[in-house]
């Protein structure tokens, strides 16, 4: 099994998962649900893990560069 | 000459997939992690109420500590058994990088603490500060503490190696007793201690509940993956650090 094989089966088995969560009434903090909000906080948090990504994605492409032009010398 | 070489880049440049396909699995990981994490049905427990979902986050910093530290244990083994100066700043980054989960766990565990020890169960501020395990985790992380004051005493590049190595050794054997096993001899309000159930509640199959599992095996995976990620870019910056001290004229 090749790489993007194995990625797209990962992606695939997680997937009902997060589908699920979205249909599925948790049952505990009702109210905070009912109104919809939670989700408010999870977007905040995604948001703030994807711009931690980022950031650590750019510094791997800076310090990738660094690497070629050391190199070089 | 140089003791260590630069990785090697292939010629052929292999596609970004194939390279990182741990840090986009990492990245995935996560984003299920805080989804699912934050929605997804968790178990009604008194006390804990939701707080049980800290399990993904508070959790997840320990576990991803012993792997990191158990990645630096191995280099500095490998350190010993070939002088191999490379392996010496894998070992230190990893056992840094340990570090700071060790101390994120920490930090997190204060927050849990003070809302579901002391405001809930109503337990005195000494009682909690006589925790074994709070103290064992503060003891092995002291342990690393003095493992980097030990790296940065030392002027000569292979003594500060070898004698960090085998420190680094004893470091990570002193996490046994203080973590694992001295908290689980004696009462501990942290799960896991006699009293509570006994054994790791969180490697525990008829413990932890399923609908947990499901987000705390990815959890695990995804924020080690993260911190491998970031250690590999401080290794990087090291070895060019060294590089070009090595390559300043004389």
């Amino acid at each position: 099994m090749n790489l993007h094989k194995k990625i797209s089966l990962l992606l695939m088995a997680a997937l009902p998962h997060l589908l699920f969560a979205q249909t599925e009434q948790v049952a505990m903090a009702d109210r905070m649900r009912s109104n919809g909000k939670i989700y408010i906080v999870v977007a905040v948090c995604l948001t703030i893990l994807a711009g931690l990504f980022l950031y650590v994605y750019r510094l791997d492409k800076k310090i990738n560069r660094l690497e070629k032009t050391a190199g070089d010398k | 000459m140089l003791p260590f070489t630069l990785p090697l880049r292939h010629s052929k440049k292999p596609s970004v997939v194939k390279k990182s396909w741990w840090k986009i699995t990492s990245f995935i990981l996560l984003l299920y992690t805080i989804a699912g994490g934050f929605l997804m049905d968790v178990p009604r427990l008194f006390i804990l109420n939701e707080t049980i979902r800290n399990l993904y986050f508070h959790v997840a910093m320990w576990f991803g500590m012993m792997i990191l530290f158990t990645v630096s244990f191995i280099y500095s083994i490998r350190y010993l058994r070939s002088s191999n100066y490379r392996y010496d700043i894998f070992a230190k980054q990893y056992a840094g990088m340990g570090a700071w989960f060790g101390i994120l766990g920490y930090a997190t565990g204060v927050i849990w603490v003070s809302v579901t020890w002391l405001t809930d169960q109503q337990q005195s501020i000494g009682s909690v500060l006589k925790e074994p395990k709070l103290l064992g985790a503060a003891i092995a992380l002291l342990i690393y503490g003095a493992y980097f004051v030990l790296r940065g005493s030392f002027t000569d590049m292979d003594k500060r190696a070898r004698v960090s190595a085998v420190y680094n050794i004893f470091a990570f054997v002193m996490l046994f007793p203080s973590i694992w096993i001295i908290p689980r001899l004696v009462g501990s309000l942290h799960p896991g201690a006699p009293g509570s159930d006994s054994g790791n509640p969180a490697l525990n199959f008829k413990d932890i509940d399923s609908r947990l599992r499901m987000v705390f095996y990815p959890a695990v995976i995804g924020w080690t993956l993260l911190g491998v990620w970031i250690t590999t870019l401080q290794i990087r910056v090291q070895l060019l650090k060294d590089k070009s001290l090595l390559n300043e004229p004389a």
